[in-house]
């Protein structure tokens, strides 16, 4: 697969046709990937080819183009089962996101196993897509949602985890990656640990997904959900990951066209598999354009694109250490490429309109993550996050623009 | 650079940097909330009604940008004294300064909103500019006509 022996970061940049945009009149130094990545032309192509060539609903007829489309769909669910090591595609659902992922898991597994008076076990590092869905169930059967806490370094609390899983403990829903503070969580054993009590793990990949390999099988993951415009992927296409047993069992989520197996009016039958969380007409160009984004990053390679992400996080770490009034929020053991800071008496708001003046673009505010926020004392943060594109200038105009901050407030 | 200097203007800058009135009143007859769910900044408004309805006191806190922080501190000292009317229609007015773009050049409104007008090259950042205008507004909503024996809201 890998046919790429050096890292050539500046080849990639020319994979991004956004790199040639100019932002005031200046460079673009895109650090906000966190929030939704850019597109590389493999990936613009193959959904242009889809609307030109080959476009027509999938799963319905007949005629030539709508199998072409349907081959082409379901060949990307054989791309991303593939690529996450799943056991069948049964098991890969799509989904218009990762918050639609986890809706579907709250609501139908929610529905199949949660009660009154049993729990729901997050953390502290949640985007509040993995909180607020838990909570309307809890809501609705009398459930509590309760959040593992973390240390000051952005690490979660293990002794307090092992404690919070009871015997009410019905579902662990927790992030691979926080999109705040950048943590790496221990997944496979946090697993582990809830398997051993019998309690299944959904896990948030939406940051993990654009930055390491992840292999379910190996992790023993129930369900794993991520979004695909974070990993180069157009918008409105996100994946659920569930074990087939757990699906199997699982009541639908939505009704509607193309999960059913026979509907009349006394009774509908579902279709099985995947089908039967796919209601109405998929996305489909979405995850053809989801299969060609993750054909593009296996072709690089993850070791490589993590060796080099890690270096510009500890480039960047370094150099924003060394100017003064700079806070860096979250020094977890193992971090994402992802750097969230505050500066003293110079709120992040003010930070990112005066450093978009120098086109640098970074994500301000409270990054989905309010109660992190309101564990470290602050209503929002400065966060830069890097992808495979991002390269040493970008860390430099960074540093430069927060200089000119910080002289526009002196 | 041109636009920056607009809206970061050096009354801008000393006032986030020294707000006046800040900090809650006592005694407190009136407060209001304003809420940036996009930022998570919140500022709090407090009033104290005087005798004749005048605003006999304003005070507010907060955790905001140096946009939001400037505008709260000018809007204090702006309505402080004035009558819970006069306060209202200056907050009509200062919203007017966005969605108008004539009102710039209206004589009768203060240099103290005016300043901020170059938050209209922002628009993501209008709301800085307003939030600490719509805690006033809800503190104002708060209070009742005194000639009026109903709970009624507004002055
Ligand atoms: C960790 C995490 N979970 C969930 C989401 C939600 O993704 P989406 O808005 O695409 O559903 C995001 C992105 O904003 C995220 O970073």
């Amino acid at each position: 697969m890998n046919d790429m022996t050096v890292f050539d970061v500046e080849k990639i940049r020319g994979d991004f046709p956004i790199f040639e945009e100019k932002i005031h009149g200046k460079r673009l130094t895109f650090l906000d990937s966190g929030a939704s990545a850019q597109k590389p032309v493999a990936v613009l192509d193959a959904v242009q080819d889809a609307y030109r060539h080959t476009y027509a609903n999938v799963h319905r007829g007949v005629h030539y183009l709508s199998q072409k489309s349907t081959e082409l769909y379901e060949g990307a669910r054989e791309t991303v089962r593939d690529h996450l090591n799943a056991a069948s595609v049964d098991e890969i659902i799509f989904t218009k996101s990762t918050t639609e992922a986890i809706n579907l898991v709250a609501n139908s597994f929610g529905q199949m196993a949660i009660g009154e008076g049993d729990e729901i076990l997050l953390s502290y590092l949640e985007h509040h897509s993995n909180i607020v869905p838990w909570q309307l169930v809890a809501e609705r059967v009398g459930a509590t949602v309760k959040a593992v806490p973390i240390d000051t370094n952005g690490d979660l609390l293990r002794d307090r985890y092992e404690e919070m899983l009871t015997d009410r403990t019905k579902i662990v829903a927790i992030t691979h990656v926080s999109n705040a503070i950048g943590t790496v969580n221990p997944v496979k054993e946090l697993i582990a640990k809830a398997h051993s009590k019998d309690i299944p793990v959904l896990i948030d990949g939406s940051q993990a997904i654009p930055h390491m390999k992840v292999d379910v099988r190996d992790l023993d993951a129930d369900f794993y959900v991520f979004t695909g415009h974070k990993v180069f992927a157009p918008t409105g296409i996100g994946v659920l990951f569930g074990k087939a047993e757990l699906l199997e069992k699982m009541p639908p989520y939505q009704g509607g066209g193309d999960m059913i197996n026979r509907v009349t009016f006394e009774k509908t039958t579902f279709a099985t598999g995947h089908s039967k969380f796919e209601a109405g007409t998929p996305p489909i160009v979405q995850a053809i354009g989801l299969g060609a984004a993750i054909d593009y990053v296996n072709k690089i390679g993850f070791d490589q694109i993590a060796a080099h992400e890690q270096s510009l996080l500890s480039y960047a770490t370094q150099e924003l250490g060394k100017l003064n009034n700079i806070r860096i929020i979250g020094q977890a053991k193992q971090k994402a490429a992802i750097v969230s800071f505050t500066m003293d008496d110079i709120h992040p708001h003010d930070i990112g309109t005066i450093i978009d003046q120098a086109g640098v673009a970074v994500r301000v505010g409270h990054h989905c993550a309010q109660p992190l926020m309101d564990f470290y004392d602050v209503p929002s943060t400065v966060r830069a996050s890097f992808a495979l594109y991002n390269n040493k200038e970008d860390v430099d105009a960074l540093v430069e623009s927060i200089k000119m901050v910080q002289e526009f407030f002196r | 650079m041109e636009d920056l200097k607009d809206l970061y203007r050096e009354i801008i800058l000393d006032h986030s940097k020294s707000p006046r009135n800040f900090g809650k009143i006592s005694p407190c007859t009136h407060e209001g909330h304003g809420d940036n769910p996009l930022c998570g900044d919140e500022v709090s408004l407090y009033l104290r009604l005087g005798e004749d309805e005048t605003l006999a006191d304003v005070g507010f806190e907060g955790k905001g940008c140096a946009i939001s922080i400037a505008s709260a501190s000018m809007m204090t000292e702006l309505v402080k004294g004035t009558s819970c009317a006069d306060a209202k229609s200056r907050f009509q007015q200062f919203l007017t300064l966005f969605s108008d773009d004539s009102a710039q050049s209206h004589s009768d409104i203060d240099d103290r909103m005016k300043a901020l007008i170059g938050v209209k090259q922002f628009p993501m950042r209008v709301k800085c500019a307003t939030l600490p205008w719509h805690a006033l507004n809800a503190a104002l909503s708060g209070i009742k006509s005194k000639d009026d024996g109903e709970t009624k809201d507004g002055c």
